[in-house]
């Protein structure tokens, strides 16, 4: 899909962080899921390794896009730093303090600091609950600001900071549009002045013209509020515009990361190769003397994920030792790492 | 366009805003859409009525024995004819309702609200609480639910309220299994993933955000529930279990005509067995109403 964002400036290739602080560590994370079977004697007769061993860190002020393929565990990546998922292993590190340790009660002093923003606009919001209620409940919870009237004033705040009039708090979600109720889910999500926030494809769910409007509102919000995304999606084009840095997901592992005009330009892994390959040049000349490099096979079922490097059986590179050698991500150029031994 | 659609509908709501107007309406749809439905509210408020009125319309005192007037048959004097004590049989109907109604509203409502909380409660929980929880409810369901009731009041004792504590129970679990089934649908959508994350306490997020939602299998429990409450406080107090004299209780009118006088003065028992029937009958219309206008799954047109 190409879309058009032209009219906006994106984030500059040369960014050097305002500010070079991480703000966010995730080490070594991993979340497997056991497939249960028994009803009183339960046992585990498999286990699904939806996250397998992923490192990252992310710095104040920054966008770190992921993308991968349905299935690749990039959404359960952001579930797991949210704490919405206990991970299996590893450490979420949110400030120097590793949430994964942290209890329900003492997580709720970090859950305002980071904030998400779902991929589907229709269920993300609660269709017995008016726009202001959805957007006041947090401040209400918290108490910031304790009145009543300075949480409406906030609601009116917010609401106009995310294109939305103030009439529309007394509206119900069904009554608004996919482009208006995701709005609506970015203006909840910045109640609370978090610092962070996971946007799990929150695109995606939207037709193209809106996609553009919601992506540069993001923009704006970042710039703005000095906000750190965690920008998950497998629309490579809005990932591009968007992100400063993007880490590639196959099957649970993080096979690239590099600066994104690095990736976009110079991809290294085969698998990014032909994933970006894949996508569309909106120029049918280019396009028509383009050559595409098609993967071969099928995802591979991450219950029984293949020997050695994952990738192994669908890469055209592949070599014996990649049946045998899990191949760790290395840096090849400053800030450019690729989890292959063969480039 | 925009604008004026939105006016439009602005309008529109505007409209349907008025409360006597929305009334009217929602009567008349369920005239024309439920005619049965429509029958069975008419019934139910029929009785509600008769209960609050009770001692304006009831033509005798319901406890008063009038002993040179029993068995006697219906009359101009005692419309439904009297019973072994020589009590108005219309008067007692008409007080029974009062019983019948406070029972089967009381034990329904708390029984099903209960058993809403606990099944969201439970699903949104999950894991190793809803497992147990689950067979808790397995164990209390294991039970038909007059056995449970008898087993309750043999413990507690008789008594109005034993009755409505004896028919709360069983109704908690076989809610509670309902509810929970909707509810863990609820709780892998994003707005209470949205809550979680936003480290809102459970207690909100099942009553807020969870329990809202669920509202539909609840109604349709909560009406069907109020029939099944009113026969079991019939057939408690039938058995003796229930409701005691004098207290006026359709059940109990039944127990104290039907097998002694059957032949001999058999309108004892007929009228306040046909205002059982009919008052379990109006609460099963207006039950399947419910659930044809909440859930579109079920809707037979």
């Amino acid at each position: 899909m190409a879309t058009d964002f032209s009219t906006r400036a994106r984030p500059s290739a040369s960014w050097k962080g305002e500010g070079d602080g991480v703000l966010l560590e995730v080490k070594g994370l991993k979340k497997h899921f056991p497939i249960v079977e028994g009803v009183l004697v339960q046992k585990a007769t498999a286990t699904v390794k939806a996250v397998d061993g992923v490192s990252f860190s992310i710095r104040k002020g920054e966008t770190l896009g992921l993308v991968g393929e349905s299935g690749c565990g990039k959404t359960t990546t952001g579930r797991c730093i949210l704490q919405l998922e206990r991970p299996t292993a590893g450490e979420v590190i949110f400030e120097g303090v590793d949430l994964s340790s942290l209890g329900h009660k003492e997580l709720r002093t970090w859950r305002r600091k980071m904030q998400v923003i779902f991929q589907d606009p229709y269920s993300s919001l609660n269709p017995r609950m008016k726009i202001g209620d959805i957007i006041e409940e947090p401040m209400y919870v918290y108490g910031l600001p304790p009145d009543a009237r300075g949480r409406r004033e906030r609601v009116r705040e917010l609401l106009s900071v995310c294109g939305l009039g103030a009439r529309m708090a007394d509206r119900y979600p069904h009554e608004m549009s996919g482009g208006q109720r995701q709005r609506v889910g970015i203006a909840r999500a910045l109640a609370m002045k978090p610092d962070f926030l996971v946007c799990d494809e929150p695109v995606s769910a939207l037709d193209v013209s809106i996609q553009a409007q919601i992506v540069n509102l993001l923009e704006d919000l970042r710039q703005e509020f000095g906000l750190t995304y965690l920008f998950i999606a497998h629309d490579l084009s809005v990932v591009r515009h968007l992100c400063h840095r993007v880490a590639v997901m196959y099957l649970g592992r993080i096979v690239e990361m590099a600066d994104c005009d690095a990736l976009y330009e110079n991809p290294r892994h085969p698998y990014t190769r032909a994933l970006l390959s894949a996508v569309p040049v909106p120029d049918p000349e280019v396009e028509h003397g383009r050559s595409l490099e098609v993967i071969a096979g099928e995802v591979p079922s991450p219950i029984n994920p293949p020997s050695g490097c994952v990738f192994h059986p669908r890469c055209p590179l592949a070599v014996d030792g990649c049946k045998t050698h899990i191949p760790a991500l290395r840096e090849i150029t400053l800030g450019h790492w690729v989890a292959c031994t063969e480039v | 366009m925009v604008e004026l659609r939105s006016e439009a509908i602005a309008a529109a709501k505007e409209e349907e805003d008025t409360p006597r107007r929305f009334l009217r309406e929602a009567v008349r749809d369920l005239v024309f859409r439920k005619p049965l439905g429509a029958a069975g509210l008419a019934i139910i408020l029929l009785m509600i009525a008769m209960a609050l009125l009770a001692p304006v319309i009831a033509p005798y005192n319901p406890v008063a024995n009038v002993y040179e007037k029993i068995h006697q048959p219906p009359s101009v004097e005692n419309w439904l004819g009297t019973d072994q004590f020589g009590r108005d049989i219309l008067s007692r109907i008409i007080y029974g309702a009062r019983t019948a109604l406070l029972v089967g509203f009381v034990s329904s409502l708390v029984g099903a609200t209960l058993g809403l909380v606990l099944g969201v409660a439970s699903a949104y929980f999950g894991g190793r609480f809803d497992l147990v929880f689950q067979r808790v409810m397995d164990v209390f369901m294991a039970f038909p639910l007059i056995i449970m009731a008898l087993a309750v009041v043999s413990i507690f004792g008789t008594g109005v309220q034993n009755v409505i504590l004896a028919i709360t129970i069983p109704i908690i679990p076989r809610c509670a299994r309902v509810v929970r089934a909707s509810a863990l649908a609820i709780r892998e959508i994003p707005y209470v993933d949205a809550a979680r994350a936003m480290g809102f306490g459970h207690g909100r997020i099942i009553l807020r955000h969870m329990v809202p939602n669920v509202m539909a299998p609840y109604l349709i429990m909560l009406t069907s529930f109020m029939a099944q409450a009113i026969l079991l406080e019939a057939s408690l107090s039938y058995l003796g279990l229930g409701v005691q004299e004098p207290v006026p209780a359709w059940g109990l009118m039944l127990q104290g005509g039907a097998e002694e006088y059957a032949e001999s003065a058999p309108w004892i028992a007929i009228f306040p067995g046909l205002a059982i029937s009919l008052s379990v009958f109006a609460f099963n219309l207006f039950g399947d109403a419910v659930r044809d206008a909440l859930d579109p799954r079920l809707r037979s047109d």
